[in-house]
């Protein structure tokens, strides 16, 4: 462990995937490792990633397939390597902004108590949670053995507990798709997988290694109507939805099982950049950046799912490690220049971009601005258009909402073209 | 002749691929978009293969399991062969990255590797 | 042991009742049948300290509710526990209903209740905002109150025991023998004898009235279901808003929780099972629906959870008497119990003492000290209690921001928590917007730990409440 100083440049929030990618690309850009500093609440470093035992992580990065504990060891091991300091078991409580721009950041822990540091630059970092059964109003008795996905698998992977025997699991997201391998593998029988949209938000690859190779059926316009059981989940009620997601009358199915599991959707978790005054975006939950990743409020960035929810790993790790260096930016250099903003529009089916804002003075050679689509589109162009004129259009044989897209900007096409706005469409 | 019917999973299309097979051997792959779905199709009707992911126990750690996988894919069909070995094994603290934890699994040749650290 | 009295059911005006006959020298017992107090009535429904102007003039509901409510600041300070006069409104809808609001004042200002104003529109936007279109005008009620619930009857129990009361946790009556010297009370591995029985058993009272009296009791269970929202939206409304009863029913109310939720609800549906706590989707709609009357924009997207509660209705009274000889009835108690408890405890404990000339003791103690809630404490004071013990330096729920250090203290505590629920409702771990999603398995490794019991043994709440279900098969095991 680290001691504790009272100053750093950069403070990151949180050590998982996006902290420490983030840690690492402030180091490279130039700012001394004794002035970062990551700050991890759980016991180790690392993250979700250390539950994410399945492999199919880091293709993009390391071009081979990792399990999640691997990839998070990749970074870790750098990290050590560069010697930048952290603290473990450490909850961050309170962001504030003090005198001279500083941002006070009040941490607690059992080793070293409560302590408020100051840092010039804040990564925002901490990641996301799953939405739980109180936010879809399940209807029914609240027992035991109703878990988020999530929880269900660090009782698995991490105690060695078995959250059940008898599964059914709400969301095909791909956690739930994993969790409903893992739980199989250890001797559970997945009775059903029902996903309330028409088309399922996980990958292809884990609907058939998931499901498909176990014989688990898919439900897709399926959600759960009643949870069933006073003590212990005993069964749960599971119907048909029409095109409006309502449950249809007279197509209720029982299933007997003690387990229901809920993948029903990742929040990213900002109740800290809130306090702060980070403006948040309400169709992400995530903060509104600029170019620089950087949130409304001056010297605080964020990256990764606290951002917005990504589907691979390896992004969130590009994303941060861009997020440090503009911080470690900065840091050195102070407030960037905010002039010449350029509002990124999504429209017809592009639900939003990240960021939402360039200024394009402040952009690096290439800017990768990444989006989701509203629902499953085939044979559509992904089309940018400034001010009005269409300035390139890519063919995609499919989009689905599950999947990150990104367009790339170039610094070149934008700088002092006194462009107003960039439109990111769908198109036929 | 024998049909088999395949979902794609190369990427986000899912395409629905016919595999016509005759005497154990691939005639013809239709249903594919791109040649990354023929070449799927027919490595997985013929020789359909996983990597498999689970924990091991171990004694005296900070934590009671630590993850492993196959270190290369093994055949789908030895699975569960597969995960009776990984719940037999047990290891003893401290375990790191990589350490081989069975040295071949269900006589594939193919090792089970730590993936995790456990102090 | 022959207990001078024993009290049935844990909920709040059990423990109520316990409480103040602990002011008295005698042995006393109080049984519950669950795993904990506060798990029936007491644990599921609005939280509010009623004002008082809603009962009937002249019955012992209207009584004990404004005595109780004039009681409740003294209770909750004697017990450390958060309680705050947020006032209420009765919101009015239709022109046509003002002359029922003004029944309204007038049934409260004869009950007693103090400071009571009918406001205007206008008068009542002013003071907040969000009101729905249609409200035409409001009965305020500046001495209703917010509390929680599970601190209300958990302290009381506590500070029951503290001072003597006996509490034995998985304890149903089953068979109550009338004997010579009082009563035989038969539970599942044990019997108990009394001179007297002090009958709050909620919504089972009837089944204990009837063991016992000749002319019996019906209680139906009056189901209420009930949204709780996100602490971000729990300003919507600085008051409590109740709606006066239209011809489209009796209505439901918005208000602030005392931890800062938004609560909404509930619904009224009389129901055969006396365990039939669960949610309909038809319920939840129905509390959506009335919601929106009350107030603009209900935020539904920041439901957390939602839950249902039994009133133990019997009739439009409370029964608080002596039903047979030295068998003390408490029943009957559906709203306003929660903001009664204090009246009703002191009344049954008077008339149990008249009965029987107990003594007060001299040593009677009605402060408890509540566990520390690091997260509200100023940052020296915060650092100072982590130096002393580093458990609170350990965050576990980061939803309520609860540390290591409050649940240890509610397991070891008196009558402390063994099962998650208990943590939960002791320190508020895992009532936070992930609901349990991240320190679940914590707070179970916690329990594990500290009770030394394995923790796919860990409960939920009840005995059939398992979280995990044994280990996943590791090591030829």
């Amino acid at each position: 462990m680290f001691n504790l100083k009272e100053n750093y440049d950069i403070a990151i929030i949180g050590g998982g995937p996006a902290g420490l990618a983030a840690a690492i690309g402030a180091n490279e850009a130039g700012t001394d490792k004794e002035d970062i500093l990551v700050i991890e609440r759980d016991v180790k470093l690392g993250g979700i990633l250390n539950q994410c035992i399945h492999n199919g992580f880091g293709l993009h990065t390391f071009k081979e397939e990792l399990t999640g504990p691997e990839y998070a060891g990749r970074f870790i091991d750098k990290l050590l390597a560069l010697q930048i300091p952290y603290v473990l078991d450490t909850m961050v409580v309170d962001i504030a902004e003090g005198e001279n721009g500083l941002k006070l950041i009040t941490v607690i822990s059992k080793e070293n108590g409560l302590k408020v540091i100051k840092a010039k630059a804040v990564v925002l970092s901490m990641g996301c949670r799953e939405r739980s059964r109180g936010a879809l109003n399940i209807p029914g008795f609240r027992p035991a053995g109703v878990f988020s996905a999530g929880t269900a698998q660090r009782l698995v992977n991490i105690e060695s507990y078995m959250p059940g025997k008898e599964v059914v699991i709400l969301g095909s997201g791909d956690i739930g798709l994993i969790m409903a391998r893992r739980l199989t593998l250890e001797g559970a029988k997945v009775k059903v997988v029902a996903e309330l949209q028409p088309y399922s938000g996980g990958l292809k690859r884990n609907i058939v290694q998931c499901l498909d190779d176990y014989g688990i059926p898919l439900k897709l316009s399926h959600t759960v109507t009643r949870i069933d059981g006073k003590d212990r989940v005993e069964g749960v009620e599971i119907s048909q939805v029409d095109e409006r997601l309502k449950p249809i009358k007279g197509t209720e199915e029982y299933y007997k099982c003690d387990t229901l599991l809920l993948s029903v959707g990742l929040i990213p978790e900002n109740e800290l950049s809130d306090s702060l005054g980070v403006k948040l975006s309400p169709i992400t939950s995530g903060p509104v950046v600029n170019e620089s990743l950087e949130t409304n409020i001056e010297g605080v960035f964020a990256c990764g799912n606290v951002l917005h929810v990504h589907d691979l790993v390896d992004f969130v790790s590009e994303e941060a490690k861009e997020a440090g260096k503009n911080a470690s930016k900065f840091a050195k250099f102070g407030k960037t220049n905010e002039e010449n903003v350029i509002a990124l529009i999504p429209e017809n089916g592009v639900r939003y971009t990240v960021p939402s804002t360039i200024c394009p003075e402040n952009m690096n050679d290439t800017l990768t601005v990444r989006f989701r689509v509203a629902n499953v589109f085939k044979n559509k162009y992904v089309s940018v258009y400034f001010d009005g004129e269409r300035v390139k259009r890519t063919k995609k044989l499919i989009l689905a909402p599950g999947e990150m897209e990104s367009v790339v900007l170039k610094k070149e096409d934008l700088l002092n073209k006194g462009i107003k706005n960039i439109k990111i469409t769908l198109e036929d | 002749m024998e049909i088999k019917n395949l979902i794609c999973i190369q990427c986000p299309m899912g395409c629905p691929l016919e595999v016509e097979m005759e005497n154990g051997e691939v005639v013809k792959v239709s249903g594919n978009t791109c040649k990354r779905g023929e070449v799927y199709a027919k490595k997985e009707v013929t020789s359909p293969t996983r990597t498999v992911t689970s924990t091991v126990k171990v004694e005296n750690g900070e934590l009671p399991v630590v993850a492993v996988k196959t270190k290369l894919d093994i055949p789908k069909s030895l699975i569960f062969e597969c995960m009776a070995e990984i719940n037999k094994a047990k290891v003893k603290a401290p375990v790191k990255i990589g350490d081989v934890i069975i040295e071949n699994v269900c006589g594939t040749g193919v090792p089970v590797v730590a993936t995790s650290n456990v102090n | 042991m022959l207990y001078d009295v024993l009290i049935i059911g844990g909920g709040v005006i059990g423990s109520a009742i316990a409480r103040e006959l602990a002011r008295y020298e005698g042995n006393f017992c109080l049984i519950e049948k669950n795993e904990d107090v506060c798990t029936g009535t007491s644990k599921a429904n609005s939280a509010i300290v009623h004002a008082g102007f809603d009962a009937k003039n002249g019955t012992l509901m209207a009584e004990m509710n404004v005595k109780g409510n004039e009681m409740m600041g003294e209770v909750a300070k004697e017990l450390d526990i958060p309680f705050r006069r947020n006032g209420a409104f009765v919101l009015c809808f239709d022109n046509k209903d003002l002359n029922s609001l003004q029944d309204l004042y007038q049934r409260g200002i004869n009950n007693g209740v103090k400071d009571l104003q009918i406001l205007t529109r206008e008068e009542a936007l002013n003071l907040e905002p969000n009101l729905g279109d249609s409200v035409v005008a409001a009965l305020y009620a500046p001495t209703s109150g917010i509390i929680c619930p599970f601190a209300l009857t958990i302290a009381l129990a506590e500070n029951a025991a503290d001072n003597g009361v006996e509490f034995k946790l998985n304890t149903p009556c089953e068979k109550i023998e009338k004997t010579d010297f009082g009563f035989r009370v038969y539970s599942k591995n044990e019997v108990i004898e009394t001179k007297a029985i002090v009958n709050a058993a909620g919504v089972y009272a009837d089944e204990i009235h009837n063991m016992v009296c000749d002319n019996k009791l019906k209680i139906t269970p009056r189901k209420g279901e009930y949204i709780l929202c996100d602490k971000k939206v729990g300003k919507l409304c600085e008051r409590t808003l109740f709606q006066l009863p239209t011809k489209l029913g009796k209505g439901i109310l918005v208000s602030p929780t005392i931890h800062g939720n938004l609560i909404l609800g509930p619904t009224a549906l009389d129901i055969e099972d006396k365990e039939g706590i669960d949610t309909t989707r038809e319920g939840l709609d129905d509390v959506i629906a009335k919601a929106s009357l009350s107030v603009k924009n209900v935020p539904v997207r920041s439901a957390i959870t939602s839950f249902s509660g039994l009133r133990a209705h019997i009739n439009h009274d409370f029964i608080l008497e002596e039903s047979a000889d030295n068998f003390f009835d408490a029943t009957g108690i559906e709203s306003p119990g929660l903001s009664s408890a204090p009246a009703i405890g002191i009344y049954m404990a008077e008339m149990v003492a008249k009965k029987f000339s107990f003594n007060k003791k001299a040593d009677f103690n009605p402060v408890r000290k509540g566990i520390v809630h690091a997260s509200e404490l100023s940052n020296e004071e915060r650092a100072a209690l982590i130096e002393k013990d580093p458990a609170y330096g350990r965050i576990i729920c980061r939803c309520e921001m609860i540390s290591e250090g409050e649940i240890l203290a509610s397991i070891h505590r008196t009558l402390g928590a063994t099962t998650l629920d208990g943590v939960k409702r002791r320190t508020r771990a895992g009532m936070g917007r992930c609901q349990a999603g991240f320190c679940s398995p914590k707070v179970m490794e916690i329990l594990s730990r500290e009770l030394n019991i394995p923790l796919d043994e860990i409960k939920k709440n009840g005995e059939n409440s398992s979280v995990a279900v044994g280990k996943a098969t590791k090591g030829g095991i």
